[in-house]
């Protein structure tokens, strides 16, 4: 006789779990100045020159990087507001 | 032409080329953002959708990629959420670019068959910034230049006109945006 088998039960991850936040990811495009996307992310988001500076160089060669996170309604906003002035921005769970 | 920064504003000096050739642009951003704008305006007439607040905007992107590009989708990987995204987004987007190529087209006006000194305030100055930037948008997507893109090609490469148009437009995007980067305290 033998133990019936543990059923491995899988916790599956939910993909709405309020604690992960979303965040603004901004995509490389060849198009956009370097300067004007510095600029984006200083006037939109309040970001000193530096760390818009290396925000936009993550985006020039990484090809993205993520510039605002928050809950998900706000990153919408704040995706709307980049799209607003050109950027490829996209939102995502982290 | 290039902008420079005075003591209230932002000036530059146009010929009447320039002058007319940023107000065609300029025409033909506002007529590219209106397209499917008209459907979109019938659609909203709806009393029903209206009295109860619903939003009837579309919810696929534009087929032209460049007016595609103006107006991208916010998910990468969640057709349905972009969708949703679209339906309550894409009519103001559209509204705000339309809005600034609009101010920009009017303050050409006056200078349009003669040319002359452009003044800007700081408002007309973000509108600028994001017009140039929307039609160099455009113009890139038409032409698909990539980073390694080479704007200055032989004359007679049926593309030259407009690559010199696109690398001109960046030039006075680099020149507006050096007029109100905040050095010297000044802005």
């Amino acid at each position: 006789m033998t133990a019936p088998a543990q059923l491995d039960r899988p916790e599956v991850e939910d993909v709405t779990t309020p604690d992960r936040p979303w965040v603004a990811i901004v995509w490389n495009d060849p198009v956009n100045l370097m300067s004007y996307v510095t600029h984006v992310l200083m006037e939109l988001f309040g970001y000193p020159r530096e760390k818009a500076e290396a925000m936009m160089l993550d985006v020039h060669t990484k090809g993205r990087a993520a510039v605002s996170s928050g809950t998900r309604e706000s990153v919408e906003h704040d995706v709307a507001r980049l799209h607003a002035k050109g950027l490829w921005a996209t939102l995502q769970q982290d | 032409m290039r902008f420079e920064r005075r003591r209230t504003a932002v000036t530059a000096d146009l010929d009447p080329g320039e002058a007319g050739l940023l107000a065609a642009l300029a025409e033909d951003l506002l007529s590219l953002l209106g397209e499917g704008a008209d459907e979109q305006a019938a659609a909203g007439d709806d009393p029903l959708s209206a009295l109860v607040g619903l939003s009837s905007g579309p919810v696929a992107p534009p087929e032209d990629p460049a007016l595609a590009r103006l107006l991208p989708d916010a998910y990468a990987d969640d057709d349905g959420a972009a969708a949703e995204f679209r339906r309550f987004t894409e009519q103001d987007l559209r509204a705000g670019k339309r809005a600034s190529a609009g101010t920009v087209q009017e303050s050409l006006v006056p200078l349009l068959g003669s040319g002359g000194r452009l003044s800007l305030d700081r408002d007309q100055v973000d509108a600028w910034l994001g017009t140039l930037n929307d039609l160099r948008l455009v113009l890139g997507t038409r032409l698909e230049v990539t980073e390694q893109t080479v704007l200055d090609v032989p004359g007679d490469d049926p593309q030259a006109q407009a690559l010199l148009v696109y690398g001109w437009l960046g030039w006075l995007q680099e020149s507006l945006l050096h007029c109100i980067e905040p050095r010297g305290g000044a802005r």
